[in-house]
């Protein structure tokens, strides 16, 4: 894209243009009290190597993940990303190109997503995909609505064990629809009112559980079973939501393909069943023939979608996250179903020698008898303050469960530590060693 | 054909006994064009004059199919989930879309004959 400066000869031409004589004019919407009244306090233009050097000082008070021993999860993690997936992602032809408005014309990117769609129905077990979302947490809001509006149902029932940035974006997307939303565990009984059950598997602390008798209660009185996944490399290793009932499943797709990025962009995964695939949010491509037979992709059912249906549309979001999605398609097809697999269980191994590591730290109690790469530990110590004492020792020893729920004075104790493939034998003793210490 | 009324949403409503059965006209799915999807309403819902209780999609177009009487759906036409282009092949008998049992057959004052629909139809 090209840098268009402007000069205050193009501004006023501009003004003339429209008929306007201050740009004021066109923020008369906006009460004065909002407006700024004086120019930004930015310091002037500076040199290029000036500004190199104030840069790289704020880039060094970072602490990278991949610097020393990192033991974060809670919802984004680290992963090995092969160096083929940002070159293969880099070419001109996939990385400039945004959702094309005249779809068809862009074979490639309606393949890729089509892939891509494929792919997320595998691995979830569900038989449709949509062509992504922004993350997992927005995807679980569109789950909740879709649902709603599937069943023509009011009353959700979200398990308080949800990671609390997918039930606040729940919260977030709905407040000005008419939901009566319940967050509790362990979960009620559920009747022919209800819309849906939205859990998180493994859920937020790190449990994993079988959901087939919770989707069978669902399904009973005609509710929908919603499985977040906020860890999509764990569909490597445990069996599906799809088979275990789900009628919708959202997922964090940023575990394969995607870095950590600071929190975003990531990858929302979507998908459901066909009954319900008009209700279903967001693009989807459809594989389809041309007048001379051959195979053609094409965007298939946008009459749900916003630039038709307008306010009536299935979902705002009439986009998806194209580079993300590209970059998690390729990542899969390299490690091929037998390497999704083996990482699967290369990620659950790790843990489980971190989790015999730290089950004989003294003041260590690990909550958690099934998990996938993600535990809870108990610590006989404040885990904030833990955390902290482990940062000085330059070990990122996880996320402070208080973190997420700083209301919940029972939990200022527990430590939420996840482990991945990236994680050595070294990082895991080194863990030790220091928890060790600062337990002491 | 001849009991159909019309409403000016091109809607054809057919009353038999205290039960209305309620499609498109057939000038409005040679306006559509192919039908490919109808949402057809619960039945046993409760409806007024107005309310939006369907939706028709072509290839061109999703549209809103609204009651044309108050009362309480009765029946839906279940060929439609399967056939939807029964909309286009039949659209003022096989292709009709609910039926609701009419609160008050007074609201159909006003709605159109035949002969003043297909007036009204040519603008």
């Amino acid at each position: 894209m090209r840098y268009l400066p402007l000069g205050d000869a193009d501004r006023s031409d501009m003004m003339a243009q429209i008929g306007i004589s201050s740009i004021d004019d066109l923020f008369e919407g906006v009460p004065q009290s909002a407006r700024l009244t004086k120019p930004l306090d930015l310091p002037a233009g500076q040199g290029e190597l000036a500004v190199e050097r104030a840069i790289s000082a704020l880039a060094a008070k970072n602490r990278p993940m991949g610097a020393g021993p990192s033991f974060i999860g809670a919802g984004a993690y680290r992963h090995h990303v092969p160096a083929s997936v940002d070159h293969l992602i880099q070419r001109s032809e996939f990385l400039t190109a945004y959702t094309p408005y005249q779809p068809e014309i862009s074979q490639g990117t309606l393949q890729v997503l089509f892939e891509f769609q494929t792919q997320v129905a595998l691995i979830t077990g569900m038989d449709v995909a949509n062509a992504s979302m922004y993350d997992g947490a927005t995807a679980c809001a569109e789950a909740v609505m879709m649902a709603s509006r599937a069943t023509r149902r009011k009353h959700i029932v979200m398990s308080s064990n949800l990671h609390p940035h997918y039930r606040d974006s729940v919260l977030t997307a709905s407040q000005f629809l008419d939901l009566e939303i319940d967050v509790v565990e362990p979960l009620p009984e559920i009747d022919k009112e209800t819309a849906c059950v939205v859990v998180q598997n493994p859920d937020v602390f790190g449990r994993l559980r079988d959901l087939t008798a919770l989707g069978e209660a669902c399904h009973e009185v005609g509710a929908l079973l919603v499985v977040a996944v906020p860890e999509v490399v764990s569909l490597g290793a445990v069996k599906s939501p799809g088979e275990m009932g789900a009628d919708i499943v959202v997922c964090e797709g940023q575990g394969i393909g995607n870095g950590l990025n600071y929190g975003g962009p990531y990858l929302g995964l979507f998908a459901t069943r066909d009954k319900y695939v008009r209700q279903m949010p967001g693009r989807l491509c459809g594989e389809t023939v041309d007048a001379d037979g051959r195979r053609g992709y094409v965007l298939t059912l946008s009459a749900r979608e916003q630039h038709i249906r307008r306010e009536k549309a299935t979902s705002n979001i009439c986009t998806n996250s194209g580079l993300c999605a590209l970059a998690f398609s390729i990542h899969l097809s390299l490690l091929g179903e037998d390497g999704f697999k083996r990482l699967a269980m290369l990620n659950h191994q790790t843990a489980s020698r971190l989790a015999d590591k730290l089950a004989v730290v003294p003041g260590v109690e690990i909550l958690e008898d099934s998990y996938f790469n993600e535990f809870t530990l108990k610590l006989s110590r404040n885990a904030a303050e833990v955390v902290d004492e482990l940062v000085a020792r330059d070990i990122l020893g996880g996320v402070p469960a208080s973190r997420l729920f700083p209301d919940r004075e029972d939990l200022a104790d527990h430590l939420i530590v996840a482990a991945t493939e990236t994680n050595t034998d070294e990082d895991i003793a080194a863990f030790a060693s220091a928890l060790q210490e600062v337990l002491s | 054909m001849s009991d159909h009324l019309y409403s000016e949403d091109h809607e054809w409503i057919n009353v038999e006994g205290d039960v209305g059965t309620i499609g498109i006209s057939n000038f409005a799915q040679e306006q559509l064009g192919d039908v490919v999807f109808v949402d057809l309403p619960q039945v046993g819902t409760a409806v007024s004059k107005g309310d939006e209780v369907a939706v028709v999609e072509s290839v061109k177009a999703a549209s809103e199919i609204y009651a044309p009487v108050s009362g309480e759906i009765t029946e839906v036409n279940e060929v439609l989930n399967e056939t939807p282009e029964t909309v286009n092949a039949d659209a003022e008998n096989g292709g009709w879309f609910f039926k609701i049992k009419l609160a008050d057959p007074g609201e159909m004052d006003g709605m159109m004959d035949a002969e003043a629909y297909a007036a009204f139809a040519k603008g």
